[in-house]
């Protein structure tokens, strides 16, 4: 099979440096020779790839922009999200894993944890030994989770939770999940680990989107944890929110790798499947899709590339994520369509990756804010007008 | 043990190769570098090495500071450090590249010298055994097996129809063939680290080039293929062909 090359229209790479695309093409060759031998199968198996998870600490992946000092990698932001464009060129599902282990446990942790919780947990994490997941969505608060019901309760030197989250990544095999809830009408961040009595996380099963990832429902009856497993420094609503701008950066990345998957299985289609007795790429109409195609990407490049930049400066603010966030998933999505539509009957059968991109799409489209969630956050902060209610 | 490694920065296996005007050296721009494909294998047996026997790897490249980018590459899979020679260009005679490397392999008082069998770019397949004349050690060619013990090894070579297990006194000098090993991803880890690592420059009296290119070309274009029949009836005609024209039965 011909390695694959990213597209790279506007000599982008020229903008990145040596170290980044070495970074780039490691990713890039472990997910070539592990990931896309095995996807198709996970997928249509409903299966998540546990076996990659010990491949990708050794690659260092989880929480790779943290410190060194807690086993991470230690990598810049712009390194980081190319990272996650490589692992979304395998599959959604393989990157999700790595958002929601690095962008949505490990930040937390790091952020508002106390020393013990980091030094127990962020290497444990970091060489993949624990699973986490991040609790926050509930069956009646998506898009609005400042509303969520979970609620713990102080009792001695334990709290006790009560409630249900549901959507969760990685939850029936996560060894901690960092839970969502209200303490004394304050949103808290609690780690609650497998095992703990009271706490059940059945997997949500027969999904159309995101096969080869686990997603699951997290139970919580009179579950007892200790006092210890507190958060000490995540108050209130904008704690979570910050874990999901780490998060939204990545898959703002990441989109950009299902796209260059479907747009260049797309081209290399057009240009040998002959109808017509022409090769399909010689009509308008399917130029004017792979024209789109790449226009869109090089774009998606271009602001993921200086969000990165403003990121790596602390100048990143969050409603440029949900700008970039909506707009490359957006397209990423349009470009599944357009590439499996140019495959035409093939574009349905697993030999070909666009549709699995494209179903996968749609799970990306609606989590970490849905699309017109970053389109109302973005028009408040253009307007100064808030429009959610 | 103390172990070198020497190494070279190729065009990639897939890059588009472009001859320059004047015809003997090839566009530069454009051609993604790599660590020549065989000397990733000579890197990993190095790293196994000493993970297993302690010690250091040095890789040694020779050629103009741009080479550094695939030294870090190397110095990346966990190679400890690494000398570049210096030189205005990478000399296209094996003789003054095995010379030079020669020289200062000489200083580094090896236990154990491992290259690529052979470069990808110019296939002259000589560097190991010119060096090992320099420096009167054994060299053992087309490893795909290797172990050490003490102060002697046994490798296992890839010999015409099958394999031939020699050993060998230490220090000595091995070329590596694919199969020897799984060369390793580059980590994260080892990526930023392979940022700190040194990379001393040495100068060395590079000597005149005797071997002198004078021309490169390219392949002839593929002729288009030809059916010759279907089914077991075409066979007779399929071998006459096989036989009297392309002349390769
Ligand atoms: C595969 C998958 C994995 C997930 N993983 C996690 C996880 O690990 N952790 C976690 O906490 N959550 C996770 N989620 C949940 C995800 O974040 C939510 O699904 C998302 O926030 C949307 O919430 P909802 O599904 O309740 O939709 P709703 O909020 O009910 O939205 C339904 C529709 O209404 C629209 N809408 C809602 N409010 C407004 C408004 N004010 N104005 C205009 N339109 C509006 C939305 O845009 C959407 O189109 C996951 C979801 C999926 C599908």
């Amino acid at each position: 099979m011909k390695k694959f090359e990213s597209p790279d229209y506007y000599n982008v790479d020229d903008l990145l440096s040596d170290e980044e695309k070495m970074i780039r093409q490691s990713v890039r060759e472990w997910v070539d020779e592990e990931v896309l031998p095995v996807i198709e199968q996970a997928y249509q198996k409903a299966e998540f790839p546990l076996h990659l998870v010990s491949q990708m600490a050794e690659l260092g992946l989880f929480g790779a922009n943290l410190p060194e000092k807690y086993g991470c990698a230690g990598v810049n932001n712009v390194a980081y999200g190319l990272m996650m464009q490589e692992l979304e060129r395998g599959d959604s599902g393989i990157r999700s894993f790595a958002s929601v282990q690095g962008a949505l446990v490990m930040y937390p942790i790091f952020t508002y944890g106390s020393e013990e919780q980091k030094d127990y947990w962020l290497p444990r994490l970091a060489r993949g030994e624990k699973i986490g997941c991040f609790g926050l969505t509930e069956p009646d608060f998506g898009s609005n989770p400042g509303g969520l019901q979970t609620k713990a309760v102080k009792d001695g030197q334990s709290y006790v939770v009560n409630g249900a989250k549901m959507w969760i990544t990685n939850g029936s095999i996560a060894d901690v999940a960092v839970v969502w809830a209200k303490l004394e009408g304050e949103i808290r961040g609690f780690l609650v680990e497998k095992g703990t009595p009271g706490f059940e996380a059945p997997e949500t099963k027969d999904k159309h989107s995101l096969r080869a990832s686990v997603t699951s429902e997290l139970v919580f009856q009179d579950c007892r944890i200790p006092a210890a497993n507190l958060l000490p420094n995540a108050r209130g609503l904008k704690a979570p929110l910050s874990c999901l701008t780490q998060a939204r950066y990545g898959i703002a990345w990441g989109a950009i790798g299902s796209a260059m998957a479907c747009y260049d299985e797309a081209l290399n289609y057009a240009t040998t499947r002959i109808q017509f007795d022409k090769p399909i790429a010689s009509f308008q109409l399917v130029q004017n899709k792979l024209v789109y195609m790449i226009t869109e990407i090089t774009k998606m490049q271009l602001l993921a590339l200086q969000l990165g930049r403003l990121k790596d400066q602390n100048k990143m603010r969050f409603t440029q994520v949900s700008l970039a966030k909506r707009n490359n998933v957006y397209h990423a999505l349009q470009i599944a369509r357009m590439a499996r539509d140019i495959l035409g009957a093939n574009g349905i059968v697993s030999e070909y990756q666009s549709m699995r991109h494209m179903c996968n799409l749609e799970s990306v489209y609606t989590y970490e804010g849905t699309h017109d969630i970053h389109t109302l956050i973005v028009g408040e902060d253009i307007t100064g007008i808030p429009a959610y209610s | 043990m103390n172990v070198a490694v020497c190494m070279k920065q190729t065009p990639d296996t897939e890059a588009q190769i472009k001859i320059s005007d004047e015809g003997t050296s090839i566009v530069p721009e454009g051609i993604k570098w790599i660590v020549n494909p065989y000397d990733e294998f000579a890197i990993e047996e190095g790293l196994r090495i000493t993970e297993k026997h302690g010690g250091e790897v040095t890789l040694i490249s020779l050629g103009p500071p741009s080479v550094e980018k695939t030294i870090r590459e190397g110095l990346a899979m966990g190679a400890h450090k690494a000398i570049r020679i210096d030189a205005p260009a990478v000399p296209s005679d094996p003789m003054v590249t095995g010379r030079a490397l020669a020289e200062v392999l000489q200083e580094g008082h090896y236990d154990i010298i491992l290259f690529g069998k052979q470069a990808i770019d110019d296939d002259h397949t000589q560097i190991a055994s010119i060096v090992g004349g320099f420096l009167n050690l054994p060299v053992v060619t087309v490893v795909v097996e290797l172990h050490l013990d003490g102060n002697r090894g046994t490798a296992v070579r890839e010999v015409e129809g099958g394999h031939e297990t020699v050993s060998f006194p230490l220090p000595a000098i091995i070329s590596a063939q694919r199969g020897l090993n799984e060369p390793r991803y580059r980590s994260l880890k080892g990526i930023m680290a392979a940022k700190k690592k040194p990379i001393a420059v040495k100068t060395v009296n590079l000597e005149k080039e005797h071997l002198v290119i004078e021309k490169l070309s390219y392949p002839p274009p593929k002729k288009p293929g030809r059916i010759v029949g279907e089914g077991p009836k075409a066979v007779p005609e399929l071998v006459r062909l096989l036989h009297e024209e392309a002349k390769v039965i």
